[in-house]
C-alpha cells in the first residue's frame, strides 16, 4: 500500500459553517425509517426549525453587538479607551492585519463578554458531581481572579463521562494504582522504538475483540489519532464537507460527482475515496445513518472510517458502538476509529481493522513514529473499563451502565421535549443539544446553571452556525434518575425565566422524492 | 371593594412582570452584556427613537383627526343649514 494514494475525502462534519451550500437541514426529519429493511429499529431524529421571530431577533441581538463592537473597536484605535486584546506591535502596523478579520472580531467584542462561561477550572475528578473553583472579573471578563472559594458537588453535565468511569475510586483507579507503581508514568519512547510495552500489546488485542476486528492500534491522544492517521492513509487530498449524516442523498450526488469528474483541475480518475463520517456528531446530537452510508460505500466501492469518538460505550446494547447500534457488519467499515477519552474514563484513540491495514499503520503511522506511547495507568484503567464493559471482570456493572446511560438518555431528552424546549438529533443520543439561538441567553444560560450548582456547556460560533447556539448536556451513567430530575426542574425554570421553550412541535412529513437541487430551494423557506 | 393588601399585592405583581419584561427586553438586544456606560448609550438612543416616534404620532395623528373631525362637522352642519333655508 503506497502513501501516495491520491484519494478523495468526504469528510462528514457538522460544521455547518464551512458548508458552502447551505441547505435547510432543520427542515424538521422526524419520522420512523425503515428504508427496505435496512434499518432493523426505528430512527427517530428531529431538527426541528428555529422560528422566524427568534432568527429575526438573533440577527438583532448580533446586530446591536455588531455595532457596539466597532464603536469599541474604534475607542481602541484612538486610544479612547484600553486596548486589552492582542494587537500588531507599531513597527508591524503597515503589514498585513492579522485581527481584522471576522474571528477576530468575534473574539473581542462577543466572546469576550461571556468568556466566563468555558474555561471554568475544576478540582475534582470530574464525575457526576464536581468542584469548581470561584472566579470573579473585575474588568468585564478580560482577567480573572480566583476568590479561593470552591464550589462544591456541582452536577457535571458537561463531561463526556457517559459510561461513568471518571472515578477515583473502585477496580479500575486500583488497577491503574497498581500498573503505576509497577512500570511508573512515563514510557519515554515512541512505538517503534522503546516505547511498546506488554501492556500496549494485550490493549490491543483486547481492542480488536471488543470491536469484532482483525487487529487494533492504540495512540496516546484521541485528536492525533486522526490527524497523524489519516495522512498516513491518504495522500494528495480534495476535502469535500456535506450533510452526509442527515442526508445520505447528498453523499451519493457527491461520490456520483467525484467519479464523474475525477481531481478538481487535471481531471484524472481518483484512485481511491474514503468517506469519513462519525458515529455521534456531538454538535447536533445526532447518529450518522450508517446503514444507507455502507450500502452507498458498497455500490461505489470506496472506503469507508468511522469515527466514533462519542458513540463507542455509549450505544448499541452491550456498547460496542454505532455498528452493533444498526445490527451491522464490523467488516463493512474499512477503518474503525475511536477514542478512549469518552466512555472509558482514559486517554488516546484506537484504529481496528484488517491487518493489512493496521500493520501497515505500525510502519507508516506518523504518531507510531513520532509519538510517545501511551502511558501504562491510563492502559490499564482502558483495559479494566473495557472489560469492565465487556463483563469479562465476572460483574455486570458494564452491562447495567450501558442500560441506566440508554434509560437515561429517552428520559432526559423526552422530559425536555416535553417541556417545550428545542431540542436536536436522535432521541437514542447522550448528547443533548438544547436551543438557545440568542447571544445574550448563552452566557445568561450558562451563569444561571451555574448559580443552581448544575454545570453546562454552551457553544456558540464558531463551532455552531452563528444563529444556532446551544447548550449541550452530556449524559453520564453515573446520574440517578434524582440527579436527573433535579436538573430538569433547574432547566425548567431557567427555561422560564430566560423564554427559551421555543418548540412549536411542528413535524414535517419526510420527502418521498430524491433530493436535487431544486429540492434545497423549495425547503428553504 | 379589593382589601388594601390585595391591591398591594397586585401592584407588586406588575412591577415585577415589568421587570421581567425589562429582563427579556435586555436579553433580546444584548443590552445584558453590556458593560453600565454601553447601557447608558443605548437606552438613551432608544428613547431618543420612542421619543420622536411618539412626537411623530402625535403630530401626524393630531393633524389627521382634526382635519378628519372638522370634515365630519361639515357633513352635519350642512343638511341643517339646507333645511332651515327651506322652512325660512
Amino acid at each position: 500500500m503506497s502513501a501516495s494514494w491520491m484519494s478523495t475525502v468526504f469528510m462528514s462534519a457538522s460544521l455547518g459553517l464551512q458548508l458552502q451550500r447551505h441547505i435547510d437541514y432543520a427542515c424538521c426529519i422526524n419520522h420512523i425509517v425503515h428504508n427496505g429493511g435496512l434499518y432493523k429499529r426505528p430512527f427517530n431524529e428531529a431538527f426541528e426549525e428555529t422560528p422566524m421571530l427568534v432568527a429575526v431577533l438573533t440577527y438583532v441581538g448580533y446586530g446591536v453587538l455588531t455595532l457596539f463592537g466597532y464603536l469599541r473597536d474604534f475607542m481602541r484605535q484612538w486610544k479612547i479607551e484600553k486596548c486589552q486584546n492582542a494587537t500588531e506591535r507599531e513597527e508591524q502596523k503597515d503589514f498585513v492585519p492579522l485581527y481584522q478579520d471576522f474571528e477576530n472580531f468575534y473574539n473581542r467584542n462577543l466572546y469576550m463578554r461571556i468568556r466566563d462561561s468555558w474555561n471554568r477550572p475544576i478540582c475534582s475528578v470530574p464525575g457526576a458531581k464536581v468542584d469548581m473553583m470561584e472566579r470573579v472579573s473585575h474588568d468585564y471578563n478580560w482577567t480573572f481572579t480566583y476568590t479561593g472559594r470552591v464550589i462544591k458537588d456541582i452536577m457535571n453535565m458537561g463531561s463526556y463521562n457517559y459510561l461513568g468511569f471518571a472515578q477515583n475510586a473502585g477496580a479500575c483507579q486500583e488497577a491503574a494504582a497498581k500498573v503505576l507503581s509497577q512500570y511508573g508514568a512515563g514510557v519515554c519512547s515512541t512505538r517503534q522504538e522503546m516505547g511498546n510495552l506488554d501492556k500496549h500489546e494485550e490493549l490491543e488485542k483486547l481492542v480488536a475483540r471488543f470491536l469484532g476486528v482483525e487487529s487494533a492500534m492504540a495512540y496516546g491522544m484521541g485528536f492525533a489519532t486522526n490527524s497523524m492517521n489519516i495522512p498516513a492513509l491518504v495522500g494528495k487530498v480534495w476535502f469535500n464537507y456535506l450533510f452526509a449524516f442527515v442526508f445520505p442523498q447528498c453523499l451519493e450526488k457527491l461520490l456520483k460527482d467525484a467519479i464523474v469528474h475525477g481531481q478538481p483541475r487535471t481531471r484524472r480518475p481518483w484512485k481511491k475515496i474514503l468517506i469519513l463520517v462519525e458515529g455521534i456528531y456531538s454538535m447536533e446530537g445526532s447518529i450518522v445513518r450508517l446503514p444507507e452510508v455502507i450500502a452507498l460505500k458498497k455500490k461505489y466501492k470506496s472506503y469507508l472510517y468511522l469515527d466514533e469518538a462519542h458513540s463507542i460505550g455509549a450505544l448499541g446494547p452491550t456498547g460496542r458502538g454505532v455498528v452493533e447500534y444498526f445490527g451491522l457488519n464490523p467488516e463493512d467499515v474499512d477503518v474503525m476509529m475511536g477514542t478512549f477519552t469518552k466512555s472509558f474514563g482514559a486517554a488516546g484513540g484506537y484504529i481496528g481493522g484488517k491487518k493489512e491495514l493496521i500493520d501497515y499503520l505500525r510502519t507508516y503511522s506518523h504518531s507510531a513514529a513520532y509519538a510517545t506511547s501511551m502511558s501504562p495507568p491510563v492502559v490499564e484503567q482502558i483495559i479494566t473499563s473495557m472489560k469492565c464493559i465487556m463483563g469479562e471482570d465476572g460483574t455486570t456493572i458494564g452491562r447495567a451502565r450501558v442500560q441506566q446511560l440508554a434509560e437515561n438518555t429517552r428520559y432526559f431528552r423526552r422530559r425536555l421535549k416535553e417541556m417545550g424546549f428545542i431540542i436536536y438529533g436522535n432521541e437514542d443520543s447522550p448528547v443533548v443539544p438544547l436551543m438557545l439561538y440568542m447571544p445574550a441567553k448563552i452566557g445568561a444560560f450558562g451563569r444561571e446553571m451555574l448559580k443552581r450548582n448544575i454545570g453546562v456547556v454552551v457553544v456558540g460560533f464558531p463551532a455552531t452556525p452563528i444563529i444556532e447556539s446551544r447548550a449541550r448536556f452530556c449524559l453520564s451513567a453515573a446520574h440517578t434518575k434524582e440527579m436527573l430530575d433535579t436538573a430538569l426542574k433547574e432547566v425548567n425554570e431557567v427555561g422560564d425565566l430566560l423564554q427559551l421553550k421555543y418548540s412549536r412541535r411542528r413535524l414535517v412529513p419526510l420527502l418521498d422524492r430524491p433530493f436535487d437541487e431544486t429540492t434545497y430551494e423549495e425547503t428553504e423557506d | 371593594m379589593i382589601p388594601l393588601w390585595a391591591a398591594g399585592m397586585d401592584v407588586k405583581r406588575a412591577w415585577r412582570s415589568l421587570y421581567w419584561l425589562f429582563c427579556q427586553f435586555e436579553l433580546i438586544t444584548c443590552s445584558y452584556l453590556m458593560e453600565p456606560w454601553e447601557k447608558v448609550l443605548f437606552y438613551s438612543f432608544n428613547l431618543a427613537v420612542l421619543g420622536l416616534l411618539f412626537y411623530t404620532a402625535y403630530a401626524c395623528l393630531a393633524a389627521q383627526l382634526g382635519s378628519a373631525f372638522q370634515l365630519l362637522g361639515s357633513f352635519l352642519g350642512s343638511p341643517r343649514h339646507n333645511a332651515l333655508a327651506v322652512v325660512k
